[in-house]
């Protein structure tokens, strides 16, 4: 499958390990969380195949990514390290992200042209579309790719940002990863018609819905989407859907809106687990590699751990840094 | 020197703006070839083009949230608003975004635009067209706010918003647009923002206004030289940043204060220039600081606005209260 869309073996090795290394990162946040040791917890379990699909289709040297909160998998695959989201989760003066200033999750950094959200959901997909009204009149042809779950595309700023991209042919990429849950509220009582695909029937582009728990289907979705985008036949949505493995964030308690066999359910379609199998089944993964990978990635977390319990706390003069330009630029 | 009144200093102002800086934009509604309902941007398609001076579709948040787009791209847009009142669509972008980049981003990305949008009561246009909140965006940090009173103030300092680093909301009294004509030079000029104006000098009072409220409270200094009383007016011209030099030198010398606002009265700007003058000058005032204000109601019906509208006996009132203490 890999072959046939123009994956190589070592490029989907490395998705696998940026998958593992994106879950093995999850879980070190929970436990951190679990420790009182960080305030904040917040989980992309289940969302790391949309991850690696949209990563492995974007130009990392000009494509912007005005992300959602859960695409922890997406910002390693772009670049960013372990320790940039541990500084990030122990909100650290050094935190690249925005200097300890924002929530887990809201993912910014100038190094990959991401650019960091906000909290009330959705609005970041309307800046995508600035972006790429600029691009357009600048001559470049960078793609502007954004991201949000199915509970944000229910935002105004989301109609908005589409019906502009519509109108004006952007080369934007709408991701919409319908998890299936807006913290609480189920799909059913979000969405009439259950899809957010077919809404792009009206803002005159194209909509699909893919597996977002396989890694190829999100692939060849949004190497279509990309290509069209970079020809200049304006924006795709897509919708992938796939299932929330853990709570919304780690101040909520998900057994009081879902049930324990849904969620077990669930869990036996873990993108991480389907994209091993195909690997298996190929023969491209042994047992060794696997445990070599797995150590390494360990021990990356745990340095990365202990390097973001130690650094330093914003100082107290860096709250009126950054308010206006007066106030000194990095 | 040429003639213009307000509107035709605004669009003089972007035209220059336009033929100066190749990555300044223009958006809003009705801006290319209608013109702006206001006709603030009348012939400005025509001659820069549809990319430049761009009609967006009819949703204010789209407008804010494209800019911000836009000025990550390094562009530098003047977005339109058509009425302060229908900013708020957009407010989320404003106080979530655009008022915030620059701090999460630590400086990677400032948020160089200007939010132009007409504001206050005085032409009989009935509630959100004649809104006056000004103070929720004075409230914000990481924004400037700035209200003209004449049209040589307003090309100087949309001029000056144009340039500056930082986002820059500039109000525009809808009531002045057309009010006066006075002489306002076709070269560029600034008036730098924060920077307010001392418009009449007296020694008996201080009369603090903007927007607006400025040819009011002038009109009421010369009523009361009738009175023997010589009034100071400083026209504040930028909400924030604000000039605090200017107003405390001001009370130092006259020891009375009015504010005048068309905005309700409950937190509106006049409570934070009365709070700085108290920690300021207390020592100096021989007097209350008075407020002369809307009230607290929505912007009133139509046919009641000059009600609500602060005017020359309400401000002489308030003068009399105030020398009388």
């Amino acid at each position: 499958m890999h072959i046939s869309l123009g994956l190589t073996d070592e490029q989907v090795l490395e998705m696998y390990r940026y998958m593992l290394m994106t879950r093995k990162l999850d879980d070190r946040m929970w436990l951190l969380n679990r420790a009182g040791s960080i305030p904040f917890a917040i989980s992309c379990q289940g969302h790391e195949a949309i991850h690696m699909g949209v990563a492995y289709t974007l130009n990392h040297e000009k494509d912007w990514v005005c992300p959602y909160y859960r695409d922890l998998g997406l910002m390693l695959a772009l670049g960013q390290t372990c320790r940039d989201q541990l500084l990030f989760a122990f909100a650290r003066k050094e935190d690249p992200n925005s200097g300890g200033r924002q929530m887990p999750g809201h993912f910014g950094d100038r190094r990959f042209r991401i650019l960091s959200g906000s909290s009330p959901v959705g609005t970041q997909v309307l800046h995508a579309v600035g972006i790429a009204y600029g691009g357009r009149l600048t001559g470049s042809d960078h793609v502007v790719f954004t991201s949000c779950g199915e509970g944000s595309a229910n935002q105004g700023d989301f109609h908005e940002a589409c019906n502009f991209a519509g109108v004006h042919r952007l080369p934007v990429i709408f991701m919409v990863e319908n998890n299936k849950y807006a913290i609480s509220v189920p799909l059913r009582k979000q969405v009439a018609g259950e899809s957010i695909a077919a809404r792009a029937n009206g803002y005159g582009f194209p909509g699909v819905t893919v597996d977002g728990t396989d890694v190829f289907a999100v692939y060849q979705a949004m190497k279509e989407a990309v290509d069209r985008a970079r020809r200049g036949e304006g924006p795709t949505l897509i919708e992938a859907v796939t299932y929330r493995l853990q709570p919304h964030s780690s101040d909520d308690d998900d057994s009081s809106y879902r049930s324990r066999d849904e969620v077990d359910l669930a869990k036996k379609r873990d993108p991480i687990q389907l994209f091993r199998n195909y690997l298996v089944e190929q023969g491209l993964l042994s047992d060794d590699y696997e445990h070599r990978v797995i150590a390494r990635i360990t021990k990356e977390i745990n340095e990365a751990t202990e390097y973001a319990e130690q650094a330093p706390d914003p100082d107290p003069s860096d709250l009126y840094r950054y308010i206006y330009a007066t106030d000194e630029g990095r | 020197m040429p003639v213009s009144n307000m509107i035709e200093s605004i669009r003089d102002a972007l035209g220059i703006a336009l033929a100066a800086d190749d990555d300044l934009l223009i958006l809003g509604e009705d801006v290319g070839r209608y013109g702006g309902v206001f006709r603030a941007t009348e012939g400005l398609q025509e001659r820069y083009g549809p990319d430049r001076v761009i009609d967006m579709p009819l949703a204010e948040s789209s407008i804010i949230g494209a800019a911000i787009g836009l000025a990550l791209e390094g562009y530098k847009p003047v977005c339109e608003i058509q009425f302060l009142g229908f900013l708020y669509p957009g407010f989320e972008q404003l106080i979530s975004h655009v008022s915030r980049i620059r701090y999460r981003t630590q400086g990677d990305y400032g948020m160089s635009m200007v939010i132009r949008a007409p504001m206050g009561s005085g032409v009989k246009s009935h509630e959100l067209h004649s809104d006056s909140f000004e103070s929720f965006y004075v409230h914000i940090p990481g924004i400037k706010v700035v209200v003209p009173s004449n049209p040589y103030d307003a090309k100087g300092l949309l001029l000056a918003a144009i340039d500056d680093p930082d986002p820059v909301i500039f109000l525009e009294p809808t009531a002045l647009y057309r009010a006066e004509r006075e002489e306002v030079p076709a070269e560029i000029y600034q008036i730098p923002l924060g920077a307010a104006k001392l418009v009449r000098e007296g020694q008996d009072l201080t009369m603090i206004a903007w927007g607006g409220m400025v040819p009011v409270v002038k009109e009421a200094a010369v009523q009361l030289v009738e009175d023997q009383i010589q009034c100071e007016i400083i026209d504040i011209r930028s909400l924030y940043p604000f000039d605090q030099d200017l107003i405390v030198q001001s009370v130092k010398k006259t020891g009375r204060v009015i504010v005048v606002h068309e905005a309700p009265r409950t937190l509106g700007v006049g409570a934070e220039v009365a709070a700085m003058i108290q920690e300021q000058a207390f020592l100096f005032l021989e007097a209350p600081i008075m407020r002369v204000t809307g009230y607290d109601v929505p912007t009133p019906l139509g046919a009641l606005e000059h009600v609500n509208r602060p005017d020359v006996n309400r401000i002489k009132k308030a003068v009399q209260q105030v020398l009388h203490y």
